[in-house]
């Protein structure tokens, strides 16, 4: 385990942390950013190059822009008046939280000795990934891309301004 | 410890921060991010068991995390749209106070 993957892991889940943890809902999408920047450097120390630059094009450049927006349309900014910013059933949400991470975290512990070693570095090139998506994963690579077509279309859908007259049922 | 280990266990305590966030936060949009991030901690696992796997050059493991991503950004956009629509309509991006299914 190299000095590396623990400083970047240790900046991962702090910044994951304080993401859920703070109250200005601003610095939480900011801390998000720097989250999603985390990971991806954990995706190219495993020699994903092209998946850690994919998450950082899609995450930190458009997820976390997203949100920020939406933050803002939302005016959500600033801390709720009354009740804080966790719910009232707070207590059960973590104890389920920290079950699963019990449950997943002793699955690892219990199963490390079977776990394989280093290995050498797979020979990945952006063109054998190209040529992959254009053969295997042609199909999956279709159906995203329509998924993405109506993602965005729906999305835009939902969020527009809708006129009053037009309404169908609802009241203010 | 393996490597895979340490990958294995950084991505559960990645899960639980956000399945936590997800299940305790009032912020619809804190929610969201929450569900993000336990999609990026599946991420992780897949691309580790992808790199320390036996037969990485198949390249299984990261074309499945791609298009996670992919999903995941589409998820995104439609779950951001619906909580600027339903703000719009409630006044309120705060889960407690979205307790009616009628407007």
């Amino acid at each position: 385990m190299s000095v590396m993957f623990w400083v970047i892991s240790a900046l991962t889940v702090v910044s994951a942390l304080g993401s859920m943890l703070l109250k200005n809902l601003v610095h939480c999408a900011l801390l998000l950013s720097v989250t999603f920047a985390g990971l991806a450097l954990l995706f190219l120390q495993l020699d994903a190059q092209f998946a850690g630059f994919a998450q950082i094009l899609v995450y930190v450049g458009a997820v976390a822009i997203l949100v920020v927006f939406a933050i803002l349309l939302t005016r959500s900014a600033e801390a709720p008046k009354e009740g804080g910013v966790f719910s009232r059933t707070w207590l059960a949400g973590l104890a389920v939280a920290a079950a699963v991470f019990a449950t997943v975290g002793s699955a690892v512990l219990y199963s490390v000795r079977g776990l394989p070693h280093e290995t050498a570095t797979p020979e990945v090139t952006v063109l054998g990934i190209g040529q992959s998506l254009m053969s295997t994963y042609v199909l999956p690579l279709e159906i995203v891309a329509l998924l993405l077509t109506v993602a965005t279309i729906g999305a835009v859908i939902v969020a527009m301004h809708e006129k009053p007259e037009k309404k169908i049922g609802g009241t203010k | 410890m393996t490597p895979l280990a340490g990958y294995l266990l950084v991505a559960a305590l990645l899960f639980a921060i956000g399945l936590a966030g997800a299940l305790t936060r009032r912020n619809a949009i804190l929610v969201l991010i929450g569900i993000e991030l336990m999609l990026n901690a599946a991420n992780l696992n897949l691309i580790a068991f992808w790199r320390y796997g036996p037969h990485p050059e198949a390249m299984t493991g990261m074309m499945f995390a791609i298009f996670s991503i992919a999903v995941a950004a589409a998820e995104a956009a439609v779950g951001l749209g619906l909580v600027i629509a339903v703000h719009r309509h409630a006044q309120t991006a705060n889960l407690d106070e979205m307790n009616r299914m009628k407007g």
